[in-house]
């Protein structure tokens, strides 16, 4: 293995809680050494970071690669290459390809498919239940054995509540969380988009903000009694929050996450574009007063990860009229320039803070090996330009697909490259 | 022939929301300056000749895809009719697809009704002609709301000041909605009414008033609308029989006596007797239901031609 040396970048690793003018010698896949100034060992590539930050790479634990079944969506490989060309090291898939992620093969399969290109590594999620049916239990333990490192019916909601009670114990056997869409489906029926003035105004069916509240509250006596790990998947509402306040308070083992899209936008969106498809996903935009709640909840502290919920559409589902559009908008593109400039350039966040919401606390949420330059780590590796400005163009996009509600934005931060074990990542 | 001096400038027409007090005016003027047309003994202008306009209905409508119709062919344009059962949509085809398929036979406009909101302005981005929103989901009906507004403001000689209470299921009525944009923007004080379970939430950031009773919704009323009552409904999640409906919200001469003496009782139609309304008041002296069947015609014939732009023609 080679020898690499990233010099005069700032690096910033929350693990350590490290922010300044270092250097990063990595040998044999391997973090060695961060120190203010490192000769070049002989032979060693050099990799000069100058004017860029260096933090443990990012991980998003919620994507969907659509692969298999869904290939013209989306494929292991132009999912990771998104990861890579979006900053990110590393990503957790969801369970809903088609067939569903409930056994050892497909889980092997997009285990070997994510080695066999390298551009990111790949966590698959389990499913829950076989077929995301909400019956039976998957075979989780064999899944586990092949790679999965948490399970989730994302895309729905694990209904059933003895049936959650029991993933949580089982899941518990594994030391792995069971992932929740809490999405109670009576009260969401076929609502396109948050309830409230916007639904009102528009027309449109609305969600409650409660059909996601009521599954987090039942959840959290359910994780209570079974000691189980719960993470709520996509966080959306300041009632939800709240709940896994309570939660933590009385001991639970429970984390969150919340995407950027619930963070910089709200249900007026849907209005203020004209009923574009691209502001309809699960769960809905919220209102305002819910928005500033989750981003409180990144300042305090209550929420543990930023990750995108990458959801890609093929431009001709998504051309369609609202009500019939598919749910769901593409992230791992966008999510870290639209979290450096809206939240760390308007000074909401720290640098610090934003690198653990985007890689120390998501590798701890799935008990991950990265989000860290300790030495000794696997040498995964973002660097990114703190200000630089960009414009978000989805034709540019490594994804298969293109739906995204941020074209056109111009933001300052961006991604730049990634080092995957100590490699440079090298897109074709 | 338009009397007032704004000009209409309008590629369309989605909804009564984006449009300014100024522009309502011009389109109940015009409306004004067509109405005659329809009690001439040959009821045509030539107008619009040479123009193509098409329906585009992709959910039921008796009343208002006639009255479309009519006003077109009062207009002496050419018209064509489309709607669901046959269309290619039944074979898959996407609704771009169609519009673009539609927009190649150069039509100069389009009135489209569709069951989903936001569609006519989907199509409106994509096709070059003028789109007349004829009704989408429970969003918005600019023409009714048009109507309504005529109606009341031949009645009443204006709109401003006057209080009108809208009653029934506000949750699903695009006519409700088109309704509280015109009015509030006329000045008009608007109180809807209904249950609790067919009230949308936050509908007082629309600017209204919410009452549900019958009895606090109509109290002082200078005209009261009263919605259809969906009767799938029944039974479901929002009222538990029609029987029961009637009871709490339907509007009899008895309980008309809260309204203002000269109250006018309105209606979009189609009616459910002895649902929303008993037959005593929908034939009675204070109902002008048929009306505004009556106006519809000559406001939509004032919408095509405003939006065909032929006023801009040397």
């Amino acid at each position: 293995m080679t020898t690499l040396l990233i010099h005069g970048g700032r690096i910033v690793d929350p693990s350590q809680d490290l922010d300044g003018a270092l250097d990063l010698l990595i040998e044999d896949g391997a973090v060695a050494r961060i120190d203010g100034k490192i000769a070049k060992p002989k032979g060693a590539e050099t990799f000069d970071a100058s004017g860029l930050v260096v933090a443990p790479g990012l991980i998003d634990i919620h994507v969907h690669l659509r692969d298999p079944g869904q290939e013209y969506k989306e494929t292991v490989r132009s999912g990771t290459m998104a990861a890579a060309a979006g900053g990110f090291t590393a990503v957790a898939c969801m369970a809903n390809t088609i067939p569903a992620n409930d056994s050892r093969p497909i889980t092997e399969h997009i285990v070997n498919e994510a080695r066999r290109y390298g551009f990111a590594r790949v966590y698959p999620i389990g499913a829950v239940t076989k077929g995301l049916a909400g019956e039976e239990l998957s075979e989780i333990g064999e899944m586990v054995r092949a790679g999965a490192v948490a399970v989730s019916d994302d895309g729905k909601p694990v209904m059933n509540a003895e049936l959650m009670r029991r993933a949580l114990l089982y899941a518990r056997q594994f030391g792995i969380p069971v992932i929740q869409h809490a999405e109670d489906l009576n009260l969401s029926a076929k609502g396109v988009m948050h309830e409230g003035e916007w639904s009102t105004r528009l027309g449109l069916a609305g969600i409650p903000g409660s059909a996601e509240d009521v599954m987090v509250a039942r959840d959290l006596l359910l994780t209570e009694d079974t000691g189980g790990r719960y993470h709520v998947a996509h966080l959306s509402t300041a009632r939800s929050l709240d709940l896994v306040r309570w939660g933590r308070s009385r001991g639970l083992a429970v984390t969150c996450e919340v995407t950027p899209h619930h963070l910089l936008m709200t249900d007026e969106e849907i209005a203020k574009t004209g009923f574009s498809t691209h502001c309809k996903m699960k769960p809905p935009l919220r209102s305002e007063s819910d928005r500033e709640a989750m981003v409180q909840g990144l300042v305090d502290g209550s929420i543990d990860c930023i990750a995108s919920d990458h959801a890609p559409h093929h431009a001709d589902e998504k051309d369609v009229e609202f009500n019939a559009a598919p749910f769901g908008i593409l992230g791992l593109e966008t999510t870290l320039s639209l979290c450096l400039d809206r939240l760390v350039g308007r000074k909401i966040l720290s640098l610090l803070r934003l690198v653990e919401l985007l890689s120390t606390g998501p590798a701890r949420v799935l008990g991950l090996p990265g989000g860290t330059l300790k030495p000794g780590s696997p040498a995964d590796v973002t660097l990114f330009h703190p200000d630089e400005e960009v414009t978000i163009h989805a034709v540019d996009f490594r994804s298969k697909s293109r739906n995204t509600p941020f074209e056109g934005w111009t933001l300052r931060g961006r991604p730049v490259a990634t080092v995957l074990g100590g490699r440079r990542v090298e897109l074709p | 022939m338009t009397p007032t001096t704004l000009r209409w400038t309008r590629k369309d027409l989605l909804g009564i929301a984006e449009l300014s007090a100024a522009e309502i005016e011009l389109l109940l003027d015009t409306a004004e300056s067509f109405r005659e047309v329809g009690e001439r003994p040959i009821k045509k202008v030539p107008t619009l000749r040479g123009k193509t306009v098409l329906n585009l209905f992709f959910e039921a409508s008796t009343r208002t895809r006639s009255s479309f119709e009519i006003a077109e062919k009062r207009l002496s344009a050419d018209n064509i009719n489309f709607s669901t059962s046959g269309s290619a949509l039944e074979k898959g085809e996407t609704l771009v697809d169609t519009a673009l398929n539609l927009q190649a036979m150069a039509p100069d406009l389009v009135v489209i009704r569709h069951g989903a909101p936001g569609v006519p302005h989907m199509l409106a981005k994509r096709i070059k002609a003028g789109v007349i929103n004829a009704g989408d989901g429970a969003h918005e009906h600019p023409t009714q709301a048009l109507l309504d507004a005529y109606t009341i403001r031949r009645h009443k000689g204006k709109l401003a000041g006057l209080r009108v209470a809208i009653v029934g299921d506000i949750e699903h009525s695009r006519v409700v909605r088109s309704n509280i944009h015109l009015l509030t923007k006329m000045g008009a004080q608007v109180v809807v009414g209904g249950p609790r379970t067919l009230m949308p939430p936050a509908i007082e950031k629309m600017g209204v008033e919410v009452a549900y009773t019958l009895a606090d919704a109509i109290r002082d009323a200078d005209v009261v609308m009263m919605l259809r009552v969906q009767l799938e409904r029944q039974g479901r999640m929002a009222f538990p029989s029609v029987r029961e409906y009637f009871q709490l919200f339907g509007l009899t001469t008895e309980r008309l006596k809260g309204a203002k003496d000269d109250v006018i009782i309105m209606h979009p139609g189609p009616m459910n007797r002895g649902v929303e309304i008993a037959s005593e008041v929908a034939d009675g002296p204070y109902s002008v239901i048929l009306e505004q069947v009556t106006h519809g015609v000559s406001v939509r014939m004032a919408v095509l031609y405003l939006l065909s732009g032929v006023h801009e023609e040397p």
